[in-house]
């Protein structure tokens, strides 16, 4: 490459001018490594002072003991033993730790059911039926939209529709459904689930969908032609191909349900447990050793589900 | 697939139109909602239609401090739209070579994607506290605290923009055709030259969506914001806040407040990326034809 540029100086020397062709020689002196981790480094470094260190420090600090005023540097198992009280006493009765990690499990299975389906079959429509890239792009971003705001404006927006004398109670009042308005629409698991599903189906669509469009027609064409079904086809040619992205999808909404707080909190009306609840509770009441023992074990069961699921598929093959 | 519209399209083009109306349906329900008159309450019926309620917030006479927390928003958001710009454009040049800590870099941003935000923030917080200590026992015996809305807060809100960032950068740099490069360097440019007029205007559209995600994704910031960004608070916070209390309109109004501005941001974007989408296929050359 030198040699072409010094051809052309020879040639027409004000083609390259001369501070030019300094710097570039300066900047091919650059090791292409050193050029990659000036590139990179600084986003290392945020994810090193922002994200890794603060890990490192929950878990050491899950270790630390503390008091009513402050964390005191000294090794103690107290926030994990405060956290497991009268586990083994109560047996076999479940705790509250227990009875918070099944309620979070079964918020966490019921949103994944419930997400995949509608999210497989929104990326199917848009992956298959729509044909025109403008439509298809159009639709995808009528979907995305709502993602970009606030969640807790979309949260607090069921508040009217489900509310004592929201829209859904005065309706089926109304429509003599029912007698008198029902309570368990609004801050209950129902509409904490709701909630959930509303937010974060989104993360079930994008990934879903990015399969589905790599898949080629024609393998579909030929499973027609084979005589398959349109059932066979589903189950044995789309579904498998569109499974990395089913995985991901469910990585995302798995791992968001596990440790949400806020939506919970706000769609349960404060009164359901959940893990992320836990550490909030302890944060709030300056128990941050108990805290930080919380995320270990929260963040040892949210790692151990993506152990399993990446075991499906290659997380990093499919980006 | 066969000729003609299947049975299976109308049936899944009704259950995507009832999905596009269970996402929009209930926001819609609150926009309207803002403008109640002065004496409506949280439920429809509509009690008259005024901006009773926008106009109260704006007094500052509500619940909230609103100018205050929206100059803070805005100021943090903008700082971590221009951040994460240049953060994630820079990244995903250095990902189109091999280079080494290349993976525990992108292991690092896939897992603060998805370990769960409040561990995130629990762990910030817990950083700058053991910080704040280390200062006052051994400097200053007066210090309050390091953390706040442009060291800690900024942090948490960069470790949730980033990733999308540099995801956005894989899939640009996926579609891009480094022959384009190797032509301007032929022809004698300097590695930055090469950026700057040529990469740079064919990825352009994709680096404004960047920096429309990096600002939204921070406006609308909550679980990463509570407990890592100190005294202050963010506009999505006092939102939160006010859930638990609330009585009147004036939330409804505060949401539609922050769902303008995001909407604001997204349709500028999004029009700034039309217009360069158009001008690279009018004034460009093939070079940059289906690579954006």
């Amino acid at each position: 490459m030198d040699t072409s540029e010094d051809i052309l100086q020879q040639a027409s020397p004000d083609l390259i001018r001369g501070s030019d062709t300094a710097r570039a020689a300066k900047a091919a002196r650059w090791s292409p490594s050193f050029i990659s981790w000036l590139q990179a480094g600084p986003m290392m470094l945020v994810f090193l002072a922002f994200f890794l260190i603060p890990l490192v420090f929950v878990v050491i600090v899950s270790f630390w003991d503390y008091n009513e005023y402050q964390l005191l540097p000294a090794f103690s198992g107290r926030g994990y033993t405060d956290t497991f009280e009268g586990c083994i006493a109560q047996l076999p009765e479940l705790c509250t730790i227990g009875r918070t990690y099944v309620m979070t499990l079964k918020l966490c299975f019921m949103v994944w059911a419930i997400t995949l389906f509608i999210g497989f079959w929104v990326a199917y429509f848009l992956a298959f039926h729509v044909r025109s890239k403008t439509w298809q792009m159009g639709l995808s971003l009528l979907c995305t939209i709502p993602f970009w705001t606030s969640n807790v404006i979309r949260m607090i927006a069921w508040i009217p529709l489900l509310g004592r004398n929201g829209l859904v109670n005065s309706g089926l009042v109304k429509t003599g459904l029912i007698n008198h308005p029902v309570e368990w629409l609004l801050f209950s698991e129902f509409s904490v689930v709701l909630a959930l599903v509303h937010l974060f189906t989104f993360f079930m669509v994008v990934p879903i969908f990015n399969s589905m469009i790599r898949i080629d027609k024609s393998l579909i064409e030929a499973a027609y032609d084979a005589g398959a079904t349109g059932f066979q086809t589903l189950v044995n040619v789309i579904i498998p191909l569109a499974k990395p992205g089913i995985v991901i999808g469910s990585i995302f909404v798995i791992t968001i349900v596990m440790g949400d707080f806020i939506t919970i909190g706000v769609m349960g009306g404060q009164q359901i447990a959940a893990a992320g609840k836990i550490i909030e509770t302890r944060v709030n009441a300056l128990q941050f050793p108990a805290a930080a023992a919380n995320a270990v074990i929260l963040l040892v069961i949210t790692f151990l589900i993506i152990t399993m699921m990446s075991r499906i598929v290659d997380i990093k093959k499919e980006l | 697939m066969t000729e003609g519209r299947p049975r299976s399209f109308y049936v899944l083009a009704i259950f995507f139109a009832a999905y596009v109306l269970f996402l929009y349906g209930p926001m819609i329900a609150i926009y309207v909602l803002s403008f109640q008159g002065p004496q409506g309450g949280l439920t429809f019926p509509m009690n008259g239609v005024s901006t009773f309620w926008i106009a109260k917030l704006f007094k500052g006479t509500g619940i909230v401090d609103l100018g205050a927390a929206f100059r803070r928003s805005l100021l943090l958001g903008i700082i971590v739209m221009i951040v994460t710009v240049v953060l994630s454009v820079a990244a995903g040049m250095a990902f189109r070579r091999k280079f080494r800590a290349q993976s525990i870099l992108f292991y690092s941003a896939i897992a603060s994607l998805i370990v769960p935000s409040i561990i995130t923030s629990l762990g910030i917080s817990l950083e700058f506290r053991i910080i704040d200590d280390l200062i006052k026992a051994h400097w200053n015996e007066n210090f309050e605290t390091s953390m706040g809305l442009l060291t800690s807060g900024l942090g948490a809100h960069l470790t949730w923009t980033l990733p999308f960032g540099l995801l956005i950068m894989f899939a640009i740099f996926n579609r891009f055709d480094p022959r384009l490069e190797e032509a301007a360097r032929d022809l004698g440019a300097t590695p930055w030259q090469t950026f700057r007029h040529v990469v740079l205007p064919i990825i352009l559209p994709s680096v404004i969506g960047i920096g429309l995600f990096g600002f939204t994704l921070s406006w609308d910031e909550l679980a990463r914001s509570s407990q890592a960004i100190g005294a202050v608070n963010t506009l999505p916070l006092d939102l939160q806040g006010l859930t638990t209390t609330v009585t009147n309109p004036d939330i409804y109004a505060l949401g539609t407040v922050i769902s303008a501005v995001s909407f604001t941001v997204i349709t500028l974007a999004l029009g700034t990326i039309h217009v360069l989408n158009k001008r690279q296929a009018a004034k460009g050359s093939d070079a940059g034809q289906g690579l954006v």
